[in-house]
């Protein structure tokens, strides 16, 4: 990584310097309107090579999962196999449009209906839709669909949905956008939902529950199939959260066990790129109670032929078009080389990578729910007076790690979400780890290095509050 | 953890004290203390009624976002409209210039259901 401080293009300029050399006008010079005129318009004068070296530097600043390891909780930041890229860009993919309609576009067709049947059958489900473009508009369309379903059958009381506290983090602003109550179940001493407190909850003003499995604590819903009896008892559905679906893919399929409704992050499970670029995939599956009711259109097949439909009382368009077409190219291409039991060997080995990080560490960061982690698990930075999981998450920094989510669960007093995925050999772990218990060395002996942590970036320890309280969000000379 | 004796607590950390007619309320300071840095707060509109357990705001600070509950159900008479620009009031002060809202108690008798400070210390000071 380029680590010199960069400067911002603003202390670059120079007055009149300039990049670009306009043609003289072909058409008669007009004055623009009076009042929208101005004296001072503050954008940098650069050269060409000066601009051009500027953001080649800041690019070399990118800290990827491709340069480094990147243990991000409830994440899934897994390397990208280039096949992937390379299948992507072949011609027939990268030049199709949508609006060549279905005879010229039957190989595009194919791949997304054959996509939806493998997503369906490692889900457990009946049927998917590949409309929504992230992960959160996944849970809004799943949302969206338990609403219709109680709707479309004169049901209006509806209005709450139960959402566990080891839930993702997302799922409540679901609820809002979908003008639907939270109400939050608490987890057992066990780290599973509370089963009393859910039955207590459950009522005819209750239209689902929305559940990750596993959880934000990385662990294994042990009860899903009762907590989906009880829901559907109660005459509500359940949604599946399908961020952890890296724990599970081959092993567990959610919609055997009473999902009626899930999303899936192609941009963690299924290996699509990550992150600030995107753009990301949050297709969802349906089981018998909601197939129809799926976001549209969707790829069907008829004599032979490949087409785009509407579920029948589907809930209508999320995306122009079908989705991100080519993040889709990307799974089907990862899921074509993994095969089924290359599907179940990933989430074996994300488990054991979890397990043998967490085995590594955890004398030393202690767990609040201490049984087997599934793909992640959430460990506590408190364990020396006056060094926060903040000091070492900064300090971790300076080993060269991408430090882990932090702060999350709240459940966790000061929470360190650790998710290392398949991807990572037995060395990165190791040294991982080894700079996790040479950092808790340090909080007793120099706690001050970690206090003023990261050293060996461009900018040390930025002041959060302040950027909070008072952001300056324009060049100010 | 300081605790206000004259205060009465709520198990999600919010505290109630009696300002004549009205109950004023804020975050206790286990609350601050475990949220660090508060840098935004989310006020309820004034005259707005809500009950009992709901919520009537969010408290951010640099960690976390958390919702806000009513520990009586009321109608909200007044907001601390000083946090709006610098709500570290809430750190430095939580029982006094850090209030959050004052409001008319629909049920004044759910008071009585409320921690006392000693519960609510014995309480948090577990977690």
């Amino acid at each position: 990584m380029n680590l010199r401080p960069e400067p911002l293009a603003y202390e670059l300029s120079a007055p009149g310097r300039c990049g670009a050399a306009l043609p003289e006008p072909d058409v008669p010079e007009t004055a623009l309107p009076e009042g929208l005129l101005r004296d001072d318009l503050p954008l940098p004068e650069i050269d060409e090579l000066t601009a051009v070296r500027h953001f080649t530097r800041l690019s070399q600043k990118n800290y990827s999962i491709d340069t480094e390891f990147y243990p991000l909780g409830s994440c899934t930041m897994k390397y990208n196999p280039k096949a992937n890229e390379a299948a992507a860009s072949l011609p027939g993919w990268r030049t199709t449009h949508p609006l060549a309609g279905a005879e010229f576009s039957q190989g595009a067709l194919e791949l997304m209906y054959r996509l939806q049947a493998m997503l369906v059958e490692i889900g457990g489900f009946k049927a998917a839709s590949l409309q929504p473009a992230a992960g959160a508009h996944g849970e809004l369309a799943g949302v969206l669909m338990i609403r219709k379903w109680h709707r479309d059958r004169g049901d209006l009381k509806r209005v709450k949905m139960l959402i566990p506290d080891s839930a993702h983090g997302t799922n409540p602003a679901t609820c809002s956008m979908v003008g639907f109550e939270t109400v939050t179940i608490p987890s057992d001493a066990d780290g599973g939902v509370d089963l009393a407190a859910l039955a207590a909850a459950l009522d005819d003003t209750v239209a689902g529950i929305m559940i990750t499995n596993p959880s934000t604590l990385g662990l294994f819903e042990r009860n899903i199939e009762k907590i989906a009896k009880l829901v559907h008892d109660a005459g509500g559905l359940v949604y599946g959260d399908g961020a952890n679906l890296n724990a599970i893919t081959g092993i567990f399929r959610p919609g055997d066990a009473g999902i009626d409704v899930m999303h899936f992050n192609l941009h963690k499970t299924f290996s699509t790129p990550h992150g600030g670029g995107g753009p990301g995939s949050g297709m969802v599956a349906a089981g018998e109670r909601l197939a129809d009711y799926l976001p549209g259109p969707i790829a069907v097949k008829k004599d032979g032929r490949f087409d785009m439909a509407m579920p029948k009382a589907g809930i209508g368009r999320l995306k122009a078009f079908h989705g991100n077409f080519g993040v889709l190219v990307r799974a089907y291409t990862y899921i074509r080389m993994l095969g089924a039991p290359g599907l179940r060997r990933l989430a074996e080995t994300a488990v054991l990578n979890a397990n043998y990080l967490k085995a590594k560490v955890e004398k030393v960061y202690p767990l609040k729910y201490g049984r087997g982690c599934m793909h992640e698990f959430v460990a506590m930075g408190n364990f020396v007076e006056g060094v926060h999981t903040l000091d070492i998450a900064k300090r971790l920094i300076d080993y060269g790690f991408h430090p882990p989510t932090i702060y999350f669960p709240l459940i966790v007093p000061e929470a360190l979400m650790i998710e290392p995925t398949e991807t990572e050999t037995r060395e990165t772990l190791d040294a991982f780890a080894d700079a996790l218990l040479k950092i808790a060395e340090e909080a007793r002996t120099e706690p001050e290095l970690l206090h003023s942590a990261p050293h060996v970036t461009p900018v040390g320890r930025l002041d959060e509050v302040a950027a909070a309280r008072c952001p300056i969000l324009c060049y100010r000379g | 953890m300081k605790i206000d004796a004259a205060a009465r607590y709520r198990s999600s950390h919010e505290w109630a004290r009696k300002e004549g007619s009205l109950i004023v309320t804020g975050i206790s300071d286990h609350a601050q203390e475990s949220l660090g840095d508060i840098v935004f707060v989310e006020f309820p509109e004034v005259g707005k009624t809500l009950k009992q357990g709901e919520t009537f705001g969010v408290i951010e600070s640099v960690k976390a976002a958390s919702d806000l509950y009513m520990p009586m159900g009321g109608k909200i008479a007044a907001v601390n409209e000083a946090l709006g620009g610098d709500p570290s009031a809430v750190n430095k002060d939580c029982y006094g210039a850090g209030w959050l809202i004052k409001f008319e108690p629909t049920n004044p008798s759910e008071w009585d259901g409320l921690l006392s400070a000693g519960d609510y210390e014995k309480e948090a000071a577990a977690h």
